[in-house]
C-alpha cells in the first residue's frame, strides 16, 4: 500500500496525470438524457460518470415535512455499488447523507423556492463511476438538470474541488491525489455573482494556501459555468421538434 | 404549525438586536459564552469530558475495543466518531436513527481530528492485519442551546487527551496512555444580515443564513472547514471568518487544552 510521500505528485511542474496545477479534467455535459425525469443531466469529470435527475415541483410527501412558505428541495446523492474499487454497500451511509445535505444547501440559494409553497423539488444524483470529486460533479449535474426541468432559478451553481498535493495547491484532484494528498477542499458557487454556496475542507492547509485555493476554485467555477451554459443552450438549439417532446408519458 | 410564527418572531428579535449592536445575551459579536470543561467524569469510559458552552452541554466519551483493521490499512487502528442528538436535549430532537444533523456533527468533529493527525493510528495496531484498537468517540448532547459543534469538538480532544488504554481487560501489555499530537479547535460563526457572530445560540443559528465552522491546529494551519446553510457567501466574508476562527481557536486552546509538558 502506497503512503503519502512515496508518490511523486509533481514532476517537472506537472501532476501525475500530466495536468498543470490549475487545469481541470475533461468535462462532458449532456442535457436531457432521461425520458421520465422532468429534467436530467449526464456529467463526466475525468473518469467520474454522474447522472442527475430532477422531479417536480410536485406535492411534498410526507405532508408534515411541507413548508408553507416555500418548496422543499430534496437531494439524494447515491453511489452505485460498482462505482468504486471495493463494492459499496447499497443504500445511504453517513458520507452520502452529509454530501446530500451539503449539495442541497449548495443549490438552495439559486432555486426560487418561494414560487412553490408546500411543494417538493427532488434532485437525484447517481454516481455511476467514481474518481474523486463526485460531489462537485453531482452539484454541477444537478444544477443543469434543474435548469433542464424548467425549475425557476436565479442562476446556475458550479462546483469544483481544490487541494494540496506534493506541497502545491492544485485544482480538481484526481483519485490518487485525493487519497494520498494533503488536503481536499470542494466548493460550489454562483459563478456570475461570485457567491459561495458550499465550502468544505479536510486535510491540512495554511491560511495562505486556503486563500490561494479558494481563488483557484472560484476561477475554475467560471470555466465550468460556461460549459454548463453552453450545454444548456446546445440542447435547445439543435432540433426544434425534438426539444418540446411530450413529457407527460 | 403555530410554532412557526414564534420562529419568525425570534428571528426578528435576534436581527433587530444585532442591528442595534447587541446580542440576546449581551455578548460582543466576537465573544464566546463562558466555557467550562471537566475531564474524566465517566469512569467506565476510557476517556471522557463534559463541555459547557453557556447553556449548551455536551458529554463526550471514548471507548476502546479490539477489532480487525480495514484491509487497506492493516497497520492502523480505527477511529469511529458518532453523535447522538437525544430527545432529552431539545424539543426539536427526536429519537430514532441518526439524521443528517447528527451525522454532520459527527463528521465535522471527526474531520478536525483526522485532518490534524491528532492520533497516531499506527500506534493503535496490536497485530498487523489482525488486531487493532477501535476507538469509539461518542458525542452525547445533553442540552442544546446552540453551537454543538464547538462544544463537541472541544470535548472530543479533551477526552482523547486523557485516555487510559484498557490493556488488562484484554490481557495485553503496552502503553497505558495515548499520545495526542495536536489540538484542533473548532470555531463556529454565523452570518446574520452581513454581521459575523461567533458562538451562536439556537436563536442566532435559526436567524442566520449561513454558518461556517473553521477548524485550526496549534500551528495556526487549517484542518477542516464546513459551511452549512442555504445561502451564498462572499469570498471576503469567508476569508474574514477563517482568520477570526484561527484567532479564537488560539484563545480556547491556550485556556483549555494546554498539556503540561
Amino acid at each position: 500500500m502506497k503512503k503519502e510521500g512515496e508518490i511523486e505528485f509533481i514532476k517537472d511542474g506537472k501532476r501525475v496525470d500530466g495536468r498543470s496545477f490549475d487545469e481541470l479534467r475533461n468535462i462532458k455535459i449532456d442535457v436531457g438524457v432521461l425520458k421520465r425525469a422532468d429534467g436530467s443531466c449526464y456529467f463526466e469529470l475525468g473518469n467520474n460518470k454522474v447522472l442527475a435527475a430532477v422531479y417536480g415541483p410536485r406535492e411534498m410527501h410526507p405532508r408534515h415535512a411541507q413548508d408553507a412558505k416555500m418548496a422543499v428541495v430534496k437531494f439524494r446523492y447515491n453511489m452505485a455499488p460498482f462505482s468504486v474499487d471495493d463494492r459499496k454497500r447499497p443504500g445511504p451511509d453517513r458520507r452520502s447523507v452529509e454530501i446530500s445535505k451539503v449539495s442541497r444547501e449548495a443549490l438552495d440559494p439559486v432555486i426560487l423556492r418561494e414560487y412553490y409553497p408546500k411543494a417538493a423539488i427532488e434532485v437525484y444524483v447517481e454516481i455511476l463511476q467514481s474518481d474523486a470529486g463526485t460531489r462537485t460533479a453531482g452539484i454541477n449535474a444537478a444544477s443543469v438538470a434543474l435548469a433542464d426541468a424548467g425549475v425557476p432559478m436565479r442562476d446556475l451553481v458550479s462546483s469544483v474541488a481544490v487541494g494540496k498535493v506534493g506541497g502545491e495547491v492544485v485544482l480538481d484532484l484526481n483519485a490518487v491525489e485525493d487519497n494520498y494528498g494533503e488536503a481536499d477542499m470542494p466548493i460550489a458557487m454562483i459563478a456570475r455573482r461570485n457567491t459561495i454556496t458550499a465550502l468544505q475542507m479536510d486535510g491540512n492547509l495554511t491560511k495562505d494556501e486556503f486563500e490561494k485555493g479558494l481563488k483557484l476554485a472560484m476561477k475554475a467555477c467560471q470555466q465550468i459555468y460556461e460549459l454548463q451554459r453552453t450545454a444548456l443552450i446546445g440542447r435547445y438549439d439543435k432540433d426544434e421538434s425534438a426539444n418540446f417532446k411530450d413529457r407527460s408519458t | 404549525m403555530g410554532l412557526e410564527i414564534m420562529d419568525d418572531v425570534r428571528k426578528d428579535f435576534v436581527r433587530n438586536m444585532l442591528s442595534e449592536g447587541d446580542r440576546e445575551d449581551g455578548r460582543g459579536f466576537r465573544e464566546y459564552r463562558e466555557i467550562s470543561l471537566k475531564r474524566d467524569i465517566i469512569n467506565k469510559a476510557e476517556g471522557s469530558a463534559c463541555v459547557k458552552l453557556g447553556d449548551t452541554e455536551v458529554l463526550v466519551g471514548v471507548k476502546l475495543e479490539i477489532g480487525s483493521p480495514f484491509p487497506d490499512s492493516p497497520t492502523e487502528g480505527v477511529l469511529i466518531t458518532n453523535a447522538e442528538l437525544v430527545p432529552l436535549a431539545s424539543p426539536e430532537f427526536e429519537s430514532g436513527p441518526p439524521n443528517e444533523k447528527s451525522i454532520q456533527l459527527a463528521r465535522v468533529v471527526d474531520r478536525g481530528i483526522r485532518g490534524s493527525g491528532v492520533i497516531d493510528v499506527e500506534k493503535l495496531c496490536i497485530e498487523e492485519g489482525e488486531k487493532v484498537w477501535l476507538l469509539f468517540l461518542d458525542i452525547h448532547v445533553l442540552d442544546n442551546n446552540g453551537n454543538l459543534v464547538d462544544a463537541a469538538a472541544l470535548g472530543a480532544i479533551a477526552a482523547l487527551q486523557n485516555i487510559r488504554v484498557p490493556n488488562e481487560r484484554y490481557g495485553l501489555t503496552g502503553e497505558e496512555t495515548l499520545q495526542v499530537h495536536d489540538t484542533p479547535v473548532d470555531v463556529t460563526m454565523v452570518e446574520i444580515d452581513g454581521t459575523i457572530v461567533v458562538d451562536p445560540t439556537c436563536n442566532e443559528e435559526n436567524a442566520a443564513t449561513n454558518r461556517l465552522t473553521v477548524i485550526s491546529n496549534a500551528d495556526g494551519s487549517l484542518s477542516g472547514l464546513q459551511k452549512t446553510g442555504s445561502d451564498g457567501m462572499k469570498e471576503e466574508t469567508i476569508v474574514e471568518m477563517v482568520g477570526l476562527g484561527i484567532e479564537k481557536a488560539g484563545e480556547i486552546r491556550e485556556k483549555f487544552l494546554k498539556v503540561p509538558s
